[in-house]
């Protein structure tokens, strides 16, 4: 019992521990669900009944069982390589996009420390930094499988999903530059508890949403042209150019693009949640000073996870809700007017703390 | 004549221009879908086919059915009239000798082939005898074989699964009680004999 109490104190045992619990456990799990769920989601905004046919004997799940069937299939599929494509290239581009997917959830704390031991893999001092260096990673997927596929669909999408995720970045960046100034920090953790304080007594917590609205439109706008999906997704297009960048693949990569998709939506989701919704934090929960740590940590993951399934499902409801943009419209919406407001929410602010703190 | 054009005003504005007022209209249809449906599906007119089957009219014509007289013979007399009247040539009727003197024939064969049917009812209409229906309420005939669908006589008169019968045709009540299933099997008007 000693030894084991021991070896979970070892830091780096910890470190891989809180890898195979949140990554393993929440991350994963939260993007394969997402794959069935926008099936059955978008069934039910467009009044379908969505996939209920695979079964074991007479048990269906609801669908649920469509899941195993999906993995089977994919696994078991010939994972072909067209004619001309580089072999290489195009072998290892689907796993940069769940790459970057994941490795958001390095830096997100799920629930509040408990003594030394914090629910995050790691806080590392540039925290958002990171991110906005991990999200650059991610193009390398579209790119890569678009230039080496040899299609020339394909090609078409890679460029567009390069050109658009670049774009994007760019405000994405400029629209967390509120937030960077609120809270005084680019270390997640000190942002999370920042949103910790209240205004007018205990009235209004202050979170991301409060202290910068328009930043957090810029920012979900753009992380949802990020993840390349409705309304922003010209580079899959499905009308013109097929599936985009991803065309030519089959089974198991082709699974993996559509995963790190649903992956990147979760990262979406729990950074808007960490970011603009307080994180862990529950609202008005230190007015309950005498609350037992277990069950404040455990209301802190619940907290988590119910504002990061809202936003998933926000995700899909906007888009089974509008229509695509053209892919030149995409960038016009990008650069004449995301970019100017992000910009002027950054001005702002900026006056804002400079005149009343 | 002269064409004329419509000209659609453009909506443009500052209401258009920011997108969020329109999303939020979209959403707003959307989302209230999602939770009509998710709190019980009330919007969904899909009918899960093998499951649920959607209701047949009292004049849909689905299989064959040969009907009998109350003691167990074919009402068919061999007349010939729906092979005549077969616009498809799908029925083939080879006439016998009755065993009761006073019916003078009974169909030694009687074949169709489902594959060449065409459904059209004109042998039921045709028949003197109210000996040939199309009221088994069989939706889909779907085998693996060619050689299945050819219905001989024994088949249409005796493969007589309730189950099969969805036809509002049938109440519950008039099918045959699996304990009496020699004098069960329905008479022409789709009612067990006593």
């Amino acid at each position: 019992m000693e030894i084991i109490i021991e070896i979970l104190s070892i830091p780096l045992v910890q470190s891989i521990l809180k890898i195979v619990f949140i990554i393993l456990l929440f991350a994963m799990p939260l993007g394969t669900v997402l794959t069935l769920m926008e099936r059955k989601w978008s069934a039910m905004i467009q009044d379908r009944v969505g996939p209920n046919r695979a079964n074991i004997g007479n048990y269906t799940g609801h669908g649920l069982l469509h899941l195993a069937a999906d993995g089977l299939k994919s696994i078991f599929k010939e994972d072909t390589i067209p004619k001309g494509a580089n072999g290489f290239l195009y072998l290892i581009a689907p796993f940069f996009g769940m790459i970057a997917g994941v490795a958001t959830f390095a830096i997100i704390p799920i629930a509040g420390p408990i003594g030394d031991f914090t629910f995050q893999v790691t806080d590392i001092e540039p925290g958002l930094l990171f991110i906005f260096a991990i999200t650059s990673l991610s193009v390398y997927g579209a790119v890569l499988a678009g230039t080496s596929s040899n299609s020339k669909f394909a090609l078409l999408g890679g460029t567009r999903a390069s050109a658009q995720m670049i774009s994007y970045e760019v405000f994405m960046g400029l629209a967390l530059m509120g937030i960077f100034m609120v809270y005084g920090s680019t270390r997640v953790s000190e942002i999370v508890d920042g949103q910790n304080e209240y205004w007018f007594g205990n009235l209004i917590p202050m979170w991301g949403v409060f202290t910068q609205p328009l930043g957090f439109i810029l920012f979900f706008t753009a992380l949802i042209a990020e993840t390349k999906r409705a309304p922003f997704d010209a580079p899959e297009g499905e009308s013109e150019i097929v599936a985009g960048y991803f065309l030519e693949y089959s089974g198991m990569r082709w699974s993996a693009f559509m995963l790190s998709e649903y992956i990147a939506v979760a990262a979406v989701a729990v950074l808007t949640t960490t970011l603009f919704f307080g994180g862990y934090h529950v609202p008005w929960l230190h007015l309950w000073e005498s609350a037992p740590q277990w069950l404040v940590t455990l209301l802190q993951v619940m907290k988590f996870s119910i504002v990061t399934i809202f936003f998933c499902w926000m995700q899909i409801q906007l888009r089974w809700t509008l229509p695509k943009f053209r892919f030149d419209q995409t960038m016009a919406l990008g650069w004449k007017k995301l970019l100017p407001l992000s910009l002027a929410n950054t001005a702002l602010t900026a006056v804002v703390i400079l005149a009343f703190m | 004549m002269e064409l004329k054009v419509k000209q659609v005003k453009r909506v443009d504005g500052v209401k258009e221009a920011f997108y969020i007022p329109a999303t939020f209209g979209g959403l707003r249809l959307t989302v209230k879908h999602f939770f009509r449906n998710l709190l019980g599906s009330k919007d969904v007119v899909t009918i899960n086919y093998p499951e649920e089957k959607r209701p047949i009219s009292m004049r849909w014509r689905g299989r064959h059915r040969l009907t009998r007289k109350n003691d167990g013979f074919l009402k068919c007399v061999a007349c010939y009239m729906c092979e005549t009247v077969c616009p498809s040539k799908c029925i083939h009727i080879e006439a016998g000798e009755h065993p009761d003197l006073s019916i003078e024939k009974y169909p030694f064969r009687f074949d169709i082939d489902e594959l060449r049917c065409v459904f059209c009812g004109l042998c039921v209409e045709a028949c003197p005898k109210e000996a040939i229906r199309m009221d088994t309420g069989v939706v889909a005939m779907a085998y693996s074989s060619r050689k299945t669908f050819d219905f001989t006589r024994d088949l249409l008169r005796d493969e007589y699964d309730p189950k099969q019968h969805e036809s509002p045709k049938y109440a519950d009540e008039d099918l045959p009680r699996p304990d009496s299933s020699e004098t069960a099997l329905p008479n022409s008007q789709g009612i067990p004999a006593a």
